[in-house]
């Protein structure tokens, strides 16, 4: 990238820094209407929200990198091709699968099936292509979809670097050849490439392209060494991606292990007061856990490391399951030879029940089976005070599992631990978009969703190893997912205006228009420069426009994080679902935001024409009804689109090198 | 190269030796070798890593598989004298701060 380009986005990002600032300042401390407060202070928290977007958007594209070629790969580096599938068509995947084969770059093909499914399975082998699915260990253990699926794979294989593909990304021969010489630094983790999709006409939609994210918003990033990991289309050292692995997994079982230990004494407690006057055995058992309890804690305060307190913790609850075991069987004993008895009775008649032993009979009847293991609780915590992760499939989870969408948490962890990223900006795969609304909804949703989740879970603000300026670059995209709320304020303030003559701002008066005027001005400038020629008028109409499917993925986010509630998580279909008359259903707050907007510029007209409203407010606000509308106008396009036809009925024709259609901060 | 000793004690603590580099290739190996024991009924392991020269993640990997594997079947696994450059990588990820490696291997599975 020129010297002269980099000189022009950092003057522009400044101005714009300066502007928006004074202009916002100026708004809080001058021009709120507070008798309007209800309005007027979501207004300018809208507002201010714009603003940090804006000014991290900024400060994204200080440091924009362009790497132009990248360097020539070592030879002989060992490489793992990984596709990784679930419910994809066996056609479409096994596509991908030869095309990834083909890769000239020496290096082994994977497909990753998380659908165990037995004739995927004969035709890869058929065409010598490796077929992993999940070991006997993930039997009935949590799956972690597609980080659980990777995970399995990783334990399968041992290739120094792994491509990881999408099952609809079709890799080129060189993709190989033109990432691995990044690794040359032997401190580069991970090398992401574009997402780019083939079924995705020109004027695109339904917003599949992302032509600012896989380009300046990356390559931004980049230069604060904070390019992420986007789930597919990447290159990663196996040794980063173990070591998160590890790290996570110390880090994990002692916080775990001590958070257990602290909840102990209630656990044991509230066991004791359910049990009944009877089960002494038992509560001489938790009596003994309890000491036990406090030992182990007693021992990892005084510095004796985890693993061997757990150990002697866990063995000597054996023996304590032991004891109570013994006195089971003695029990169970003394019930036979009462059974026996019965059974004499029985064969001889003439026997009288009196002479079986009536407690005796009493207690066979009342006694549980289990002692221990009917304190569920308990049996719960026990287990938990170890470090063996009893209750997953492995105990090194490398790919992170806190969240649907595991790139992002994943690469956090690996840039935290000291290793690098890069973004190589060139498309070296093709993939399919979805071509109807409802799953295209879905796939934000998922991506929304997760996004949200490793907010809530591992903020990158509070992240240690993480740089000041990765820490933002991180939370700028999590930011960006927040606009839903914004765009809420957005609709409102302007048709609380036009109806209802409420004005949030003290004055429409030449202050307000000097100072906000400029700063929208040099903002769009921003984007124009920095997109180069890119599309981005698609990428801000879905801001706004997926307003609904913001909002649900932070308040679904939310609930499943700290409400322990299901996210409803779906997997993205790839093939084409059968046309069944549009779906406005899909769009309905979208909708009924614009007929609010249209109902408010007739409103507004009519108290204008009565003499009941300024003519210059209600223009004023008319104008911005107008440039909602045309936002919004994008919902009508996506609704009524039918799907991909390729313009001749041969295939379609490859990627052109730079040209991509549009975008929205997709990952 | 990597050669796995494995040999089991009088009172059946298994006794694995890596001479070696302890890398990605050799930790799936270490791991069969480890579970293999544990199926044997050899569920209290020593990994003696004083002929180890080299070790990475993958290989701590393999080995907190292998003792989760033997936790799970009510034993354990320890490691004993590992080199200063494999302790390094111990240190790296913080695996040093709960896990104790032990100064010989007779004594391991003692206190």
């Amino acid at each position: 990238m020129s010297q002269r380009r980099r000189y022009v986005i950092r003057v522009v990002a400044l101005v714009t820094a300066i502007l928006g600032v004074n202009y916002v300042a100026w708004r809080w401390l001058f021009s709120v209407n507070w008798d309007a407060w209800w309005i007027a202070v979501p207004l300018v928290l809208a507002e201010t929200y714009s603003l940090i977007d804006s000014l991290l958007f900024g400060m994204t594209m200080w440091r924009l990198k362009g790497r132009g070629e990248p360097p020539e790969p070592e030879p002989g580096l060992t490489v793992d091709v990984f596709i990784a599938t679930y419910n994809e068509p066996l056609d479409l995947v096994l596509d991908t699968a030869r095309a990834a084969q083909a890769i000239t770059y020496p290096h082994r093909t994977w497909i990753l099936d998380d659908g165990n499914r037995a004739e995927l399975k004969a035709r890869a082998e058929a065409e010598g292509i490796g077929w992993i699915t999940r070991s006997a260990a993930w039997a009935g253990m949590p799956r972690h979809a597609k980080a659980g699926n990777l995970n399995n794979a990783l334990e399968a294989t041992d290739g120094e670097f792994l491509l990881i593909l999408d099952a609809d990304m079709v890799p080129s021969p060189d993709i190989l050849d033109r990432t691995l010489g990044y690794f040359r630094d032997e401190r580069m983790g991970l090398v992401q490439t574009p997402q780019w999709f083939v079924n995705v006409p020109d004027d695109d939609p339904l917003g599949s392209q992302a032509p600012l994210f896989y380009g300046p918003i990356q390559e931004g990033k980049d230069g604060w060494n904070a390019a992420f990991f986007c789930g597919s289309n990447a290159v990663i050292r196996r040794e980063a991606l173990m070591q998160i692995g590890i790290a996570r997994y110390a880090d994990e079982v002692e916080v775990g292990v001590h958070r257990a230990l602290r909840t102990a004494k209630e656990v044991i407690e509230q066991a004791r007061k359910d049990l009944g006057p009877g089960d002494v055995d038992v509560r001489r058992a938790l009596d003994e856990i309890a000491y036990d309890i406090a030992r182990a804690r007693r021992d990892l305060d005084r510095g004796e490391p985890l693993f061997d307190v757990t150990y002697r913790f866990q063995k000597r609850v054996a023996a304590t399951r032991r004891t109570l075991v013994d006195a089971d069987l003695r029990a169970l004993h003394e019930d036979l030879a009462i059974i026996a008895g019965l059974e004499q009775l029985g064969e001889a008649p003439d026997m009288s029940l009196a002479t079986i032993d009536e407690t005796a009979l009493r207690q066979l009847a009342d006694r549980e089976w289990s002692p221990l293991g009917a304190v569920e609780t308990v049996e719960a915590l026990v287990r938990s005070i170890d470090v063996d992760r009893g209750g997953e499939a492995q105990a090194v989870m490398p790919m992170a599992t806190i969240s649907v969408t595991e790139d992002m948490a994943t690469c956090m962890r690996m840039h935290g631990l000291g290793w690098r990223s890069a973004y190589h900006d060139e498309i070296l795969t093709t993939g399919l978009a979805p071509e109807d609304l409802q799953t295209m909804l879905t796939q934000r949703l998922r991506w929304a969703q997760g996004t949200m989740q490793v907010m809530f879970r591992e903020n990158p603000l509070v992240q240690k190893g993480l740089s000041i300026a990765q820490r933002l670059m991180y939370f700028a995209t999590m930011w960006s997912y927040l606009s839903g709320f914004a765009a809420l304020v957005y609709i409102a303030a302007p048709i609380v205006y036009l109806v209802f003559g409420v004005l949030p701002v003290q004055a429409l008066s030449t202050d307000f228009f000097v100072r906000l005027v400029p700063f929208l001005v040099v903002n769009q400038l921003l984007f124009f420069v920095v997109a180069n020629g890119r599309p981005t008028w698609r990428g801000q109409q879905y801001s706004l426009a997926l307003f609904p499917t913001w909002i649900r993925s932070f308040t679904s986010a939310f609930g499943n994080v700290f409400l322990g509630r299901s996210l409803d998580f779906a997997v993205t279909p790839k093939e084409k679902r059968e046309h069944t008359g549009y779906r406005w259903d899909l769009v309905r707050p979208q909708l009924i935001a614009m007929g609010l907007l249209v109902l408010a510029l007739v409103v507004g007209g009519v108290r204008l024409a009565l003499g009941h409203a300024s003519p210059f407010g209600t223009v004023f606000n008319m104008v911005w009804v107008v440039f909602d509308l045309v936002i919004f106008s994008v919902i009508i396009k996506a609704v009524r689109y039918r799907g991909f036809e390729p313009e001749s009925a041969e295939e379609p024709a490859p990627a052109p090198a730079v040209a991509r259609p549009s975008d929205q901060g997709a990952a | 190269m990597i050669e796995f000793d494995v040999r089991t004690t009088s009172d059946n603590i298994g006794v694995v030796v890596p001479r070696g580099r302890l890398n990605m290739v050799a930790a799936r190996e270490l791991r069969e070798r480890l579970t293999g024991l544990v199926e044997a009924g050899t569920t209290r392991i020593v990994v003696d890593l004083a002929e180890t020269t080299f070790l990475d993640s993958s290989a701590l990997g393999a080995l907190v598989a292998g003792l989760k594997t033997a936790r799970q079947a009510g034993g354990d696994l320890r490691i004993a004298r590992p080199t200063e450059s494999v302790l390094t990588v111990f240190k790296l990820t913080n695996l040093d701060k709960v896990l104790r490696p032990r100064d010989d291997v007779e004594s391991a599975f003692h206190g």
